[in-house]
């Protein structure tokens, strides 16, 4: 068995990538630098990161396929699935080896996966668009916990810097311990550090703007008044709206 | 001030919440500097309330007063609700708190109407356009068109709001007559009408100046009240159908009927809001959009009402079984489009995939066609199920629209099919 070992980033996977082809010789299964090696390996290669190589190898993807390919590829990396790294080699190959139009070919088990995982991975995107509800604090910024199934974060910073360009915003992904602070046109990734392990669904009233209190009860009181009574569905609410996002919703808490 | 207009919002969503429209589709417009918010061209829900439905917009009526005493109205003047009105400032207030928290898209403005249609117009068009100009607004505006509003009122509200929407209510105009005696069709088509040549005016415009005014960018909207009135499925279609066919009209909406007032003794006397009927009707509505059907497809002389049992889709590909079996790696996109089990985003799917190679009945199934449908109706490399012409199409229907029914047969067993 052959194996590459890289440090588990995307630029990491395009150098693979690209050693692959220098060397003629392709992986069996990729690993991160702390995996335990499987029985029987013929052959270990480590992988340096080399930005200016992954970038050869992203150009390459770009000229033979499309805008939307690469955006595809990027969604089914973030989607941080335990077989995407191989699964993301396979479909390179095929980009690289294959017939230029090998990308619509969905009877290919990858090429279908491919677009599955991404299809996935940008309805996680639009759950957040729709989901994530900022609290104003004291000292005026929102806020907004969130706990996507995917990494999505890095998708939705442009959509709310372009929206809510005059506020200061913080959106953070709890399940990542990472998030974006928004302020003046510029969007910064952060990581909370401090006492506080547990970030809270909700703020306390002694941590929220004046009327921040307000707004949420008028908003629950619209979300109550608005349902028609004699069409209570609540199969297709909850088809609509999963109960995985309703921790961090403010008409559900 | 606090429980006042915790108050009033109840009342006044709870008089909006009967108009279905809340889409914030149609418009993509970035942020401006200087401005807040932006539209997005599909259209975000935000949430959903208990009866299934988006919540897209802050959907409220500036005044639930009413000078009308229309028949399936909530808000009509014989009925004792409690009445409200929101101030401009209020209004305008809430609409940016929830927007800034991302609870909306935008707002979507309706109107009992309060002394007459102009004086009632007016005060919504001065609600939008402080919420433009003052507080700088760029997210989704729907602002309902009041039936009878002068051209000139119109002509202003189209310039702030993305969409403009004017209630038809009932498909015909005697049903409308004798539910409604203020209204006429006259009042609902002129403004109509008015939105529409606003539309093309600024298209026309666009044309020849970069930076003409846009005039109601995601056009406008209909809805027809279902099931209050006698109308068949085919008169209600024919009309959609037509008003597909005029400029800038992007949605009719349904509303399937909620005996709101049970003791009218010209209402129906219903236990359950339409559902079914109201469903197929969006399901033909978007055979007409995105299927390629035209309305005589759907609905004709012999069979008006739609099949409340199988899809339209279905129900026309069962009366025609002369067009299938249709070849999955050969036809053109548009025949495929109209096998039952298969829609759009499969249709485009094969289209792009057979240029690789011949496709087989597990690659379709893969894809997401709906095999449990579709296999009557297609054919592919190595599909030879016998289909909707050797099975007869009542056959197809009975195995189609009885799965419970089936599952009592015994699973393990061969069935033999004896068509005759």
């Amino acid at each position: 068995m052959r194996i590459f070992r890289y440090d588990k980033s995307f630029e990491g996977l395009l150098t693979a990538v690209f050693d692959a082809y220098a060397r003629k010789t392709f992986p069996d299964k990729l690993l991160g630098p702390d995996d335990p090696l499987p029985l029987f390996v013929t052959e270990c290669h480590q992988v340096v990161t080399d930005s200016a190589k992954a970038d050869r190898v992203w150009r390459g993807v770009y000229a033979r396929s499309s805008r939307e390919v690469c955006h595809m590829l990027s969604c089914v990396w973030l989607s941080e699935m335990p077989a995407c790294e191989e699964l993301l080699l396979r479909y390179l190959r095929k980009v690289f080896d294959g017939s230029p139009a090998v990308v619509t070919d969905f009877s290919d088990p990858d090429v279908l996966a491919v677009k599955k995982l991404a299809d996935k991975v940008m309805r996680e995107r639009e759950y957040m668009l729709m989901f994530v509800r900022f609290q104003q604090a004291a000292d005026g910024t929102f806020f907004a916990p969130v706990n996507p199934r995917y990494n999505v974060l890095p998708l939705v910073v442009r959509h709310f810097s372009d929206r809510f360009a005059d506020q200061r915003w913080l959106i953070y992904d709890v399940g990542r311990r990472y998030g974006y602070y928004y302020e003046q046109g510029r969007a910064t990734e952060i990581t909370l550090t401090g006492t506080e392990t547990q970030i809270p669904e909700k703020l306390t009233e002694a941590q929220m703007a004046d009327e921040e209190r307000l707004f949420q009860q008028l908003w629950k009181n619209y979300f109550e008044a608005i349902a028609i009574r004699e069409r209570i569905n609540p199969t297709l609410q909850r088809r609509n709206m999963p109960r995985r996002f309703w921790r961090y919703l403010t008409e559900k808490q | 001030m606090k429980e006042q207009i915790l108050d009033k919002l109840t009342i006044l969503a709870e008089s909006a919440k009967y108009d279905v429209s809340c889409a914030s589709s149609g418009t993509s417009r970035k942020n401006r500097p200087g401005m807040v918010g932006s539209a997005s061209g599909w259209g975000i829900c935000h949430s959903f309330s208990a009866d299934g439905r988006c919540i897209s917009l802050l959907k409220v009526m500036l005044s639930n007063n009413c000078i009308y005493d229309c028949a399936y109205c909530i808000n009509r003047r014989s009925n004792d609700v409690r009445r409200a009105t929101f101030t401009v400032e209020e209004l305008v207030e809430l609409t940016m708190g929830f927007y800034r928290r991302n609870y909306i898209e935008g707002l979507f403005l309706s109107s009992g109407v309060v002394r007459n249609p102009d004086y009632t117009m007016e005060r919504m068009v001065r609600v939008v356009e402080k919420l433009r100009t003052e507080h700088r607004f760029n997210g989704y505006i729907h602002l309902k068109g009041i039936p009878g509003a002068s051209r000139e009122l119109i002509e202003r509200a189209g310039l702030y709001a993305d969409r403009m929407s004017v209630n038809i209510e009932i498909p015909t105009e005697q049903n409308l007559k004798r539910l409604a005696p203020e209204k006429d069709y006259r009042s609902v088509y002129e403004p109509m009408s008015y939105i529409q040549q606003g539309l093309l005016q600024s298209a026309e415009d666009g044309r020849r100046f970069r930076h003409a005014p846009r005039f109601t960018p995601a056009g406008q909207s209909t809805q027809m009240i279902v099931g209050a009135t006698d109308e068949s499925d085919r008169d209600i279609l024919q009309l959609s159908s037509a008003l597909y066919g005029r400029p800038g009209m992007r949605r009719v909406y349904y509303s399937g009927y909620v005996p709101v007032n049970a003791y009218d003794p010209r209402l129906p006397a219903l236990k359950q809001a339409p559902l079914v009927r109201e469903n197929r009707l969006y399901q033909a509505d978007w055979l007409m959009r995105f299927y390629g059907f035209r309305v005589d497809e759907i609905v004709d002389e012999a069979s008006p009402q739609l099949d409340l049992e199988v899809d339209p889709k279905l129900a026309w590909a069962l009366r025609h079984p002369e067009v299938f079996p249709v070849d999955i790696n050969r036809a053109e996109y548009e025949l495929i489009l109209r096998v039952p089990g298969i829609g759009v985003k499969s249709a485009t799917m094969i289209v792009a995939a057979r240029r690789n190679g011949q496709l087989t009945a597990a690659a379709l199934k893969k894809m997401g066609v709906v095999m449990k449908k579709a296999q009557y109706f297609i054919t592919c490399r190595e599909l030879t199920m016998p289909g909707v012409q050797e099975l007869r199409p009542e056959y197809v229907r009975r195995l189609l629209i009885s799965p419970a029914g089936r599952k009592g047969a015994d699973a393990n067993q061969l069935s033999l099919f004896f068509p005759e």
